[in-house]
């Protein structure tokens, strides 16, 4: 099995307190922030090297994981880091950072898919900096292909996949003909949520992603990273959604410390009027 | 062309609560660009659930009705959404999960752009720009969209349910548009529902909410709490991480989005994460034992106290109050 896994470095929105938005709103400012991969779409990339290996062996690579990314040069570091995970091959799609949304992305992603022919594409069902949401169904549509967004559980069947997907009140599970576009959602890397179908029932995953040894590290420099050109990919690069300023939320008044339950109870019943 | 469409959201014969927030999303787009909105119920029993699209003073209501609809897939409603669609200025759900799943396939299908979660449309000389968080509800952009027809999707806890206090919208069948080439590749399975008899976290008047300091308490300490309420229950994302609470419950930016009259944050630090998920709450409680933690920053009321002491007596203390 081939698995395109798209993944986008973020500014780190944990430390979101420093996200700084100047007077003027012209712009979010980033700087200082630590960038990381997006957590959803470092799931993707876990949950496509399990469904390419038998989880009971996974040095042995058993299909081929292609990992690409939208950004400047840097941003070749979040891609070397994927390829020392057990990544085979990275792409980097050279672009601003700023000159992209999701539509403009998923139609890039599109020809990338003709080219590369991956009976999966996988990524996270947001990145928590825009958290829109949408280029993995966008570029479903693009492609006609099926798609499972907000994965939990991904069974490998024979040319298909069973997903379990988190939906209101419950798990939706769909079976898709490959090749299909699929997004993820927290619980795929829990130890049970994925498996190939190498990988025994029994086989039990360590909770959450993995981490790349230093041997893999060293090894990763020397496997393939190619750079392509936007323009190559979308010839059209204009943007369908475009921002005007941004602006901090506003702040929340600071509350009162109550020095017992009882005083809580009288101030939710008799001054907030809540109870 | 300045019609606004709503896509309504459909189960079992009825419409879901999630379609009135963008009802109120419609009736502002639509009066800012000088028309009308109207509603499109598609789905297993649409017929019926239009009867309850009524009176909220939509110019039309259309209903498609298919059996090959029973089970929602995007890849058979997108077609007909968007052909549809294709009439109308913007075209608007409510960011559930149907509504994240179908509208950004509409949207591809239509060439359009596609706003997400929004929280506020602003009129902007009869043009619409719209409001949305971003990094975890730390900034709001102000977005627009450059397509003749735009896409967008509301946030239910920031756009109020609309009221029925129209008069009466005509009801057209549309035809169904059939599936995409990708259906043929897709098979609804099952769906398996979470049982519960508390009502829905996005819907609750008031939320209890626990953290990993919780442990393997979490229901036995907070169940008393949310029942003397009538409340839902919801979890921070550590603590449905560490398995003491199912990830549904999961309130935060990668979880659900709560906005209810009363918060409980119970054993919570409040990582930003999470606070992008309940901010909105009119009031908001938290008991911590640690007195520096981030939480007590956007409190209303804080107690600094261990909280398998302080919870039960809550409890208690509630009741009375009740009466």
């Amino acid at each position: 099995m081939k698995i395109l896994v798209a993944l986008k470095r973020v500014a780190d929105p944990d430390n979101a307190n420093k996200v700084k938005i100047p007077a003027s709103g012209e712009k979010i400012d980033t700087t200082g922030l630590e960038w990381k991969p997006n957590p959803f779409d470092e799931y993707a990339l876990e949950a496509a090297l399990r469904l390419t290996e038998n989880g009971t062996q996974p040095k042995v690579r058993a299909g081929e994981v292609v990992v690409v990314t939208f950004g400047p040069k840097e941003t070749e570091t979040t891609l070397r880091a994927a390829l020392a995970t057990g990544a085979d091959k990275a792409i980097r799609v050279d672009a601003a950072d700023d000159k992209l949304d999701g539509d403009l992305v998923a139609r890039a992603l599109k020809a990338l898919v003709e080219k590369e022919k991956p009976d999966v594409v996988l990524m996270g069902k947001q990145a928590v900096d825009g958290d829109s949401n949408q280029v993995g169904q966008i570029l479903a549509e693009l492609l006609d292909w099926p798609m499972a967004t907000f994965a939990a559980t991904i069974r490998e069947e024979a040319g298909a996949l069973l997903v379990g997907r988190e939906v209101d009140g419950g798990v939706s599970t769909l079976r898709v003909k490959l090749p299909a576009v699929v997004t993820v959602d927290l619980r795929i890397v829990a130890p049970t949520s994925v498996y190939s179908t190498k990988t025994p029932a029994t086989h039990k995953y360590n909770d959450g992603v993995r981490f790349a040894a230093l041997p893999a590290i060293m090894a990763a420099k020397k496997k393939p990273l190619v750079e392509v050109k936007l323009a190559d990919l979308a010839p059209d690069q204009a943007l369908k959604v475009s921002y005007h300023g941004f602006a901090a939320p506003p702040a929340r008044k600071a509350g009162i410390k109550v020095k017992d339950v009882s005083e809580l109870v009288s101030k939710l019943k008799n001054e907030a009027k809540v109870l | 062309m300045a019609d606004v469409l709503v896509v309504a959201e459909v189960a079992e014969g009825k419409l879901k609560k999630t379609t009135h927030s963008a009802i109120t999303f419609a009736q502002k787009a639509a009066a800012t660009i000088g028309g009308t909105f109207s509603l499109l119920v598609i789905g297993d029993g649409a017929g019926k659930a239009a009867a309850e699209a009524q009176g909220f003073g939509a110019a039309k209501i259309l209903v498609v009705e298919d059996a090959s609809l029973k089970n929602y897939l995007a890849e058979r409603y997108a077609p007909t959404v968007a052909a549809v669609g294709k009439g109308y200025a913007v075209v608007v759900g409510t960011a559930s999960a149907y509504g994240k799943d179908l509208l950004p396939r509409v949207a591809a299908r239509l060439g359009a752009g596609y706003a997400s979660d929004i929280t506020e449309v602003i009129a902007d000389g009869g043009k619409l720009k719209y409001k949305r968080p971003m990094f975890a509800g730390n900034a709001f952009g102000i977005s627009s969209i450059t397509t003749p027809i735009q896409v967008v999707s509301v946030r239910q806890s920031a756009f109020a349910a609309a009221e029925p206090t129209g008069g009466p919208s005509a009801v057209e069948t549309v035809a169904y548009a059939g599936p995409s080439k990708a259906a043929e590749r897709v098979e609804f399975v099952s769906f398996d529902q979470v049982k519960s008899a508390r009502p829905e976290l996005t819907e609750a008047r008031v939320v209890v909410s626990g953290g990993r300091a919780l442990k393997e308490k979490f229901n036995q300490v907070l169940d008393p709490l949310a029942d003397v309420l009538g409340a839902a229950v919801g979890a921070s994302r550590a603590a449905c991480d560490a398995g003491y609470a199912p990830s549904d419950l999961q309130v935060g930016q990668t979880g659900k989005i709560v906005a209810p009259q009363l918060y409980f944050a119970i054993g919570i630090s409040g990582a930003i994460q999470h606070l992008a998920g309940m901010k909105g709450s009119k009031v908001i409680v938290a008991i911590n034992k640690d007195a520096d933690a981030p939480i007590f920053q956007v409190a209303d009321y804080g107690l600094v106290a261990d909280l398998f002491a302080t919870v039960p007596e809550l409890v208690k203390g509630i009741q009375a109050a009740k009466g």
